[in-house]
């Protein structure tokens, strides 16, 4: 019988929405408050929703030891307490929260295979979410 | 189509252990959750049901039955409970967040006449549920 699980993270990051691709009026009329040049911070809340067969010998989709192992590995520990503009994942794109979801999706699906990524939503403030599917 | 969700909580005690396993094994796999003696979550449950709104009545379902087949089937059975001792089908399957999804499921399903099972949200802790909407 296929489930699907979801855990919760959190972790905190500054950011700053600013396009190169734009000029400095047209970045301020976008991006408002968050084009300040300082950046902000936000604590968010990241979503992950794998799914798959329960597993009858442990009754698992799959072993939360596995999933938070490579969520702490290979995001929070290169996300928490970062500037997301300083980090290579951000070279190109501006991290908004739409963009933080694709690149966290892309690490899962690159690197998690004990089940099936389902999807990926964040928390940017309690008044925001986004969500991504592939 | 209209999705309603009523929630609902309840208060068990459970451990993780497969008897076909060794003692190391079940060690490995389950962790602290494999303490013989227990531990217990607040879990929060959601069950979405789906259907037609009544034109008479407005309603999807009416909620009075709903919550009465839900304390009847979940809440009196596993309410401040052991679940691997107290819940039949915990006596072979073990008591996962996946596995009680599936068993609430297989409990809500058969009783509900007006509103068709949508799925079953089952929270363990604010940051770990499992969704279970029929799918064999």
């Amino acid at each position: 019988m296929k489930a699907h699980l979801t855990r919760r993270y959190m972790f905190s990051a500054s950011h700053r929405l600013h396009s190169d691709a734009m000029s400095a009026e047209e970045n301020r009329t976008t991006y408002g408050k968050c084009n300040n040049p300082y950046g902000h911070g936000h604590n968010y809340a990241l979503e992950v929703t794998v799914s798959g067969p329960v597993d009858e010998q442990t009754g698992m989709v799959c072993n939360l030891v596995d999933l938070d192992g490579f969520v702490q590995r290979e995001i929070l520990e290169r996300f928490d307490q970062q500037n997301l503009n300083a980090l290579p994942d951000f070279a190109v794109s501006v991290p908004t929260t739409e963009n933080l979801c694709i690149v966290i999706y892309d690490i899962l699906q690159r690197g998690f295979r004990e089940a099936h990524l389902e999807k990926v939503r964040f928390e940017e403030t309690m008044m925001n979410a986004f969500e991504y599917a592939g | 189509m209209v999705y309603l969700t009523r929630k609902a909580e309840f208060s068990a005690s459970h451990y993780y252990h497969n008897p076909e396993f060794s003692a190391e094994e079940n060690r490995r796999i389950f962790g602290k959750c494999n303490n013989p003696n227990g531990h217990g979550h607040n879990y929060t449950l959601e069950v979405t049901v789906k259907g037609e709104v009544n034109p008479r009545s407005g309603f999807v379902v009416d909620l009075k039955q709903l919550k009465e087949v839900l304390h009847r089937e979940v809440l009196d059975a596993m309410d401040h409970r052991f679940l691997n001792k107290e819940v039949p089908e915990f006596f072979t399957r073990i008591p996962t967040t996946e596995n009680l999804a599936i068993v609430i499921w297989q409990r809500l399903a058969p009783k509900l006449k007006a509103a068709q099972l949508h799925r079953v949200r089952v929270y363990e802790t604010p940051d770990l549920f499992v969704d279970y909407y029929g799918e064999t």
